[in-house]
């Protein structure tokens, strides 16, 4: 992969050039955060602290904090099981996804979900699903609902590489076209979909989301690891939903640090070790960031390490949070089912719910 | 009172619906200028237009989860499948999204969503189009499935189903759509989770769901008439939730019971209250509850053999007999 930091065209891009330092800085500890806050629920999940999966967005960071960075306040977000990323990138603190990953019930999800099912409506940001590319409809409906409601707005929804040649993700494009509906679907493309490389698992000419033109969607291909890059190019697909509601498929190329998640024992056997070395030393988005901060003047390398420690003891606190936090209790196995029942309308008084006896 | 069929009072509760909340619309194939596959829409598109009456592509699960994530955001959009038989494909949307996504998000998330059509053999359309789901979906805690077996029932199921804050799937049946039966004019709502007793009975309580009422209560005519047994017929109307009180006083009263059911045997709505009511009502039965299911295979074509394989008087009056006996 070519390096595209040291790119003009795209910090010059209008939706860069009016950014402040403030808000440059924040996608540095923005990234940060992310990563700390993964490493750190690493170390727990290898203490057995948790259960389940989790899948590591690390080393993809500038795609979730770069992207949710151009969002109003009719933009929505929604996204598949790699969700920890895009969960602190729209505001969730990282108690409340810390605390869920533990099974706690002041976890965002109050234990139910876990660490595919991050959600948080009051942020825009509708999960968090565990299903490949069972999002990818929902995300169309989202976006469907703004247009009923006369809204301005979008719906970004995230997938992986993997989850392309599902057949829900091409009936959802479709119909995006087909009633010009403002989403815009964001292919992370990890190269990987779990332990199957791309080339082995897609048929394309020259990429992925050239796929889009079949069905009259403009598209774009672009790298990830530069903020501005994916500002710029991302934006246009935010001012085509806005302006013309019309749908997007971008493909931004990333690359992930860890394996599929956590469980993936062959997480270095499918690539090389020089491969995941390379992208760490010379794709790395939180050093490019870094770098080009500097070079800029915006920061220099003490604040920018601070940043660091603060987004580490901030995932330590959250630690602490979640092992303080009580667990759900059995009773709370049946909250949250249905809406009549727990709000106890005539609707859920009336009839058996549940079958346990 | 008026008659009206089946089919019409589905469209009376979807306009009245319409008409009531502007985040109701109603999504499927053929559903707007198509009037309809089985013409239960027909008329809407002409009255409320593209926005409240959406045609879209053959993709259930495209436009399952389309209206799954709409609802996620206010919409209460009323989706038609063409057949229920077609809810396979759309598996994914309809189980893990519409089922679970209030459950994951802890609350935090509602799905108010309807999914109606056909779920019924009897047409000779063969075993793919023959499905009859309501036990496999009611066995989705989340979601809220129904089963009218008259114009009446379908109507006030429907508004209550719209009016709903979870997921609520209503079971029809394309041998009733064209049926009549009296239906008021003023407005009313039949709230999900109550059976309905359709013909009083002392000696044994025929329980059933969807056309097999009608079915059931084919039976207990011949029951009276030709064998002196005064057979009690219970509508489920609700599968999930159950009303299981009004099963299990039913059966106190009659101290016998058949269940009628076109689902196959195995896992069957009829299991699930067979096994409640050896829970519930042991002491006050005085044989072993009988169950009469569609045949165990998949649904023939052959016409007059796939009368045979569904559940029928004939077969419910042999069944009662036996249980009677």
């Amino acid at each position: 992969m070519q390096s595209v930091a040291d790119s003009p065209t795209s910090a010059a891009a209008e939706i860069n050039r009016n950014l402040t330092a403030e808000q440059k800085i924040a996608f540095l500890r923005d990234m940060f955060r992310i990563r700390r806050f993964e490493q750190v629920a690493l170390k727990c999940y290898n203490q057995g602290k948790m259960g389940g999966f989790l899948h590591l967005y690390i080393g993809q960071e500038s795609v979730a904090v770069g992207t949710i960075s151009l969002l109003g306040e009719n933009d929505h977000v929604i996204t598949a099981y790699r969700d920890h990323g895009h969960a602190l990138a729209v505001g969730m603190s990282m108690n409340e996804c810390m605390a869920e990953l533990f099974g706690k019930a002041t976890g965002c999800s109050k234990g139910k979900g876990g660490s595919m099912h991050f959600f948080a409506p009051d942020k825009n940001y509708w999960g968090g699903h565990g299903i490949v590319a069972g999002q990818t409809p929902l995300g169309l409906g989202l976006a469907y609902a703004l247009k009923y409601k006369g809204l301005r707005g979008c719906c970004l929804c995230y997938m992986g590489d993997g989850a392309v040649n599902q057949g829900v993700f091409h009936e959802s494009l479709n119909i995006a076209s087909l009633w010009d509906i403002p989403v815009i679907y964001i292919i992370e493309n990890n190269q990987y979909s779990m332990g199957t490389s791309l080339e082995r698992s897609s048929a394309f000419k020259n990429s992925l989301s050239e796929r889009a033109e079949g069905y009259n969607i403009a598209w774009d291909s672009f790298n990830g690891e530069d903020i501005y890059e994916i500002r710029a190019k991302t934006q246009i697909a935010v001012d085509r939903a806005h302006n013309e509601s019309r749908p997007s498929v971008l493909e931004i190329a990333t690359y992930r640090y860890y394996g599929h998640s956590v469980a993936d024992a062959n997480a270095k056997k499918y690539r090389s070790a020089q491969e995941i070395e390379d992208y760490k030393t010379n794709h790395d988005p939180l050093r490019i960031w870094q770098k080009t901060l500097i070079e800029e003047g915006v920061i220099d390398e003490a604040t920018a390490h601070q940043l660091d420690l603060d987004a580490k003891h901030e995932a330590d606190e959250a630690v602490k949070f979640a092992e303080e936090s009580p667990f759900p209790t059995e009773a709370d196995i049946f909250k949250d089912v249905y809406y009549e029942v727990d709000n106890e309308t005539g609707s859920g008084k009336r009839g058996k719910h549940f079958f346990n006896d | 009172m008026a008659l009206i069929n089946y089919r019409k009072a589905i469209n009376d509760a979807l306009a009245e619906e319409i008409m009531r909340d502007e985040n109701v619309f109603i999504i499927g194939e053929e559903v707007a200028e198509y009037n309809g596959a089985y013409k239960v829409t027909e008329g809407l598109w002409k009255r409320f237009g593209d926005k409240r009456l959406v045609d879209a592509p053959i993709s259930e699960a495209g436009f399952i989860g389309l209206g799954v994530g709409a609802s996620m955001l206010g919409l209460r959009p009323v989706i038609e499948l063409m057949f229920w038989s077609f809810a396979f494909v759309a598996y994914d949307q309809i189980v893990n999204n519409a089922g679970c996504v209030r459950y994951m998000s802890g609350g935090l998330i509602n799905c108010p969503i309807v999914i109606r059509g056909p779920a019924n053999g009897g047409t000779n359309v063969g075993a793919t189009h023959s499905h009859t789901p309501e036990n496999i979906l009611a066995n989705v805690p989340g979601v809220k499935v129904v089963a009218p077996a008259t114009a009446y029932d379908a109507k006030g199921l429907m508004k209550s189903a719209i009016r709903d804050n979870d997921p609520v799937f209503v079971m029809e049946n394309t041998l009733l759509y064209g049926e009549q039966w009296e239906v008021p004019e003023e407005e009313y709502l039949i709230p999900l989770g109550s059976a309905d007793v359709k013909r009083e009975g002392t000696d044994i309580s025929l329980i059933a769901h969807g056309r097999s009422v009608l079915i059931a209560l084919a039976a207990a005519d011949i029951l009276a008439a030709e064998h002196n047994i005064n057979a009690e017929v219970v509508d489920l109307r609700s599968i999930r939730p159950l009303d299981e009180d009004a099963i299990v006083q039913s059966v106190r009263k009659t101290h016998r019971a058949v269940l009628v059911d076109e689902n196959k045997p195995f896992c069957g709505v009829s299991a699930q209250i067979a096994s409640m009511l050896q829970e519930k009502a042991f002491d006050d039965l005085d044989a072993p509850i009988g169950r009469v299911n569609t045949l165990d295979a998949p649904a023939i074509y052959s016409p007059p053999v796939e009368k045979l394989q569904l559940p029928n008087a004939q077969r419910v009056v042999s069944k009662a007999l036996t249980v009677c006996a």
